[in-house]
């Protein structure tokens, strides 16, 4: 049992949570930072090769769009079918074989690298699929080259959306990496298991309850606020009747529709 | 100068098969202004995009400035149309603006101009200058640095057309440009494309489910219907046809129970002040008590033309005599009816 009234306690305790929180900061940011790699180009290959769309035949072969697109999906499927606990323990040969070892802070992060990257390739796809058809349409009839229209199209009507993903995968990732804890990952998930469960520290689980919580809350928090910046809607706060139309038309506008009369429309149906 | 030979589109096979162009063949002459009219569902959009290789024909040839876009008539030296390099440079010289504008919303407008510029190749250094320039030359150089959901719907197309027309190109493509736009904001838009057009010799090809728009900018048109082009000509040789469906809704003139004993005429004019006075003579030369039925009168692409539709007592004979009478360069006349009994 833990003595909370031995002076050792406190400065123990604040030790073993800064050295625990470190680590899962380190290895969450570094499994973050190699799924965004990933992530990223396997999500736009994913939709982009679809049929009809701006990657449906790369080097002009259609062929190879539709193996890289089956292959994405198949990887993509696989990855989140698999539960966590089931991929670690999978895993370790690999881990094994690539770093030695299987225990410490630095081999958890090929398992959660790999429970992340399926998880934030279907953001990203997401994402994607709710840019305008027309912009597309738009950036090909301007004889855009398909790399342009990435960076200039895609990008940055999608950045909003991935970035608000950024912060769910985020979460979904410390998460995994509390359960890494539990085989010896080390985190604070380790220091809940080793002194909260092993040594009955209610204290410690408290204390790592608490910082996790506020770790999820400043990442939401600092991401929604980057998206915000890089353009997503702020819906305006609506508390009579009387706002409704300014906000149909800030709606409006951020859709890219006129909210001037429109002549008839029921004369045109466009396809869209 | 667009020209489109036997173009058919299918999509869809089987059960499901929708036919969207039938065999179609127009010539859009090099500075003029043409209008594809037609209902919505006509096969309008499906054409244009054939224009700029956003679409393909099952058959038939695209030629765009004498270069071939795209040609499914494998008798025809198997040349399939460009793709590639030679596609986008094709592209940098056809311009198209949207009905939903399809502006990139996160980003400012002038980025959205410069764009276009990227597309082209065209140096960093040179981009902006560019861009300010076009936007300028539609009145917006001063909203360069907002977002285009700060923008009014016109000034949107405004953007959508200094953006298409950034690379300098020698013809644009309108789809349906003015259709989310209300009336007033309409006509500015058009007269902006009238304007650009004349000044930067543009051929314009537009299409439109608005007759409106026809008359205000289009020199000639095409009417559509379920994939077909049912009649084209400059509007003056359309006004003068007898048969024309875009001069009857040009000018609808009604449909009047015939008089017993009185024959029907109309008479088209397109280019004169009023045809007026050369009814009047008539009238007074032949000694004749007309009446008239209906008149319509429009301003078109800042012509006066228009209708007028007659009853005229005294036989089918007389009746021809009036349209001989009236008939000259400008002015065609017909019997639509012959005496009621
Ligand atoms: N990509 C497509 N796939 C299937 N059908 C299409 C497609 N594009 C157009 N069509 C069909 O072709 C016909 C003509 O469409 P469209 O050219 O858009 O007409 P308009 O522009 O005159 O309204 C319609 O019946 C439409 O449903
Ligand atoms: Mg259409």
């Amino acid at each position: 049992m833990i003595d909370i009234t031995s002076p050792d306690f406190w400065p123990e305790l604040f030790w073993t949570l800064l050295a625990g929180t470190w680590e899962t900061i380190y290895m969450v940011g570094i499994a973050m930072i190699i799924t965004l790699i990933v992530g990223l180009p396997m999500g736009i290959v994913v939709v982009g090769t679809e049929k009809g769309r701006f990657l449906e035949a790369p080097f002009g072969q259609r062929w190879i769009g539709a193996a890289l697109h089956h292959s994405i999906t198949f990887i993509v499927n696989l990855g989140r079918s698999v539960p966590f606990i089931v991929l670690m323990i999978a895993l370790i040969p690999v881990t094994r074989a690539l770093l030695g070892s299987f225990v410490g802070t630095g081999p958890a992060i090929l398992p959660l690298t790999v429970v992340a990257i399926p998880f934030f390739v279907r953001i990203v796809e997401i994402a994607i699929r709710e840019v305008d058809p027309g912009l597309f349409e738009a950036a090909e009839s301007l004889g855009a080259s398909r790399w342009l229209t990435v960076r200039r199209v895609i990008m940055p009507q999608a950045t909003p959306s991935i970035i608000l993903g950024s912060a769910t995968t985020l979460t979904s990732i410390i998460n995994f990496s509390a359960m890494v804890g539990v085989v010896g990952g080390g985190g604070l998930g380790q220091v809940a298991v080793t002194y909260g469960q092993q040594r009955y520290s209610w204290v410690h689980i408290v204390f790592v309850i608490l910082i996790l919580f506020v770790l999820v809350q400043a990442i939401q928090g600092v991401l929604t606020a980057l998206a915000k910046h890089y353009g997503l809607p702020v819906p305006r706060r609506r508390w009579f009747g009387r706002r409704r139309d300014a906000q149909d038309a800030l709606l409006a506008s951020e859709a890219n529709i006129p909210h001037e009369t429109p002549t008839d429309p029921s004369l045109e149906g466009d396809r869209k | 100068m667009i020209d489109i030979e036997h173009v058919s589109r299918v999509f869809g096979t089987g059960q499901n098969a929708v036919t969207a162009l039938q065999d179609v063949s127009l010539h859009v002459p090099a500075g003029s202004i043409f209008g594809v009219v037609g209902q919505s569902g006509a096969g309008k959009s499906t054409l244009l995009r054939m224009v700029n290789a956003l679409d393909r024909p099952d058959a038939g040839r695209i030629r765009v400035n004498g270069q071939t876009i795209s040609n499914a008539d494998p008798r025809d030296g198997g040349e399939a149309g460009i793709v590639g390099a030679a596609l986008a440079r094709a592209r940098h010289d056809i311009g198209m603006v949207f009905q939903h504008f399809n502006l990139v919303g996160n980003r400012t407008v002038v980025q959205n101009v410069e764009f276009a510029l990227e597309a082209t190749g065209t140096p960093r250094a040179r981009r902006r200058p560019k861009a300010l320039e076009m936007l300028d030359l539609v009145g917006l150089a001063h909203r360069a640095d907002d977002r285009p959901s700060q923008l009014s719907g016109g000034q949107r197309q405004r953007v959508g057309i200094a953006r298409a027309l950034a690379s300098e190109p020698s013809i644009l493509l309108s789809d349906e440009a003015t259709s989310a736009l209300d009336p007033e904001t309409t006509r500015q838009i058009l007269d902006l494309i009238k304007r650009l057009s004349r000044d930067l010799g543009l051929t314009v090809m537009l299409i439109t489910h608005e007759m409106e728009v026809v008359k205000r900018i289009c020199d000639s048109t095409a009417l559509m219907e379920h994939g077909r082009v049912i009649e084209s000509g400059t509007l003056e040789e359309l006004i003068g046809t007898r048969e024309s469906r875009v001069s009857q809704q040009l000018f609808p003139v009604g449909d009047h129970p015939p008089t017993p004993g009185n024959s029907v005429v109309d008479i088209t004019y397109s280019g004169l002040d009023s045809n007026n006075a050369v009814i009047a003579r008539t009238a007074r030369e032949l000694d004749l008590d007309l009446s008239i039925l209906g008149a319509a009168m429009e301003t078109v692409n800042g012509r006066q033309m228009g209708r007028t539709r007659l009853a005229i007592p005294g036989g089918d004979a007389q009746a021809q005599r009036v349209v001989d009478a009236v008939s000259r360069p400008g002015i065609t006349a017909w019997i639509v009816q012959e005496v009621a009994r």
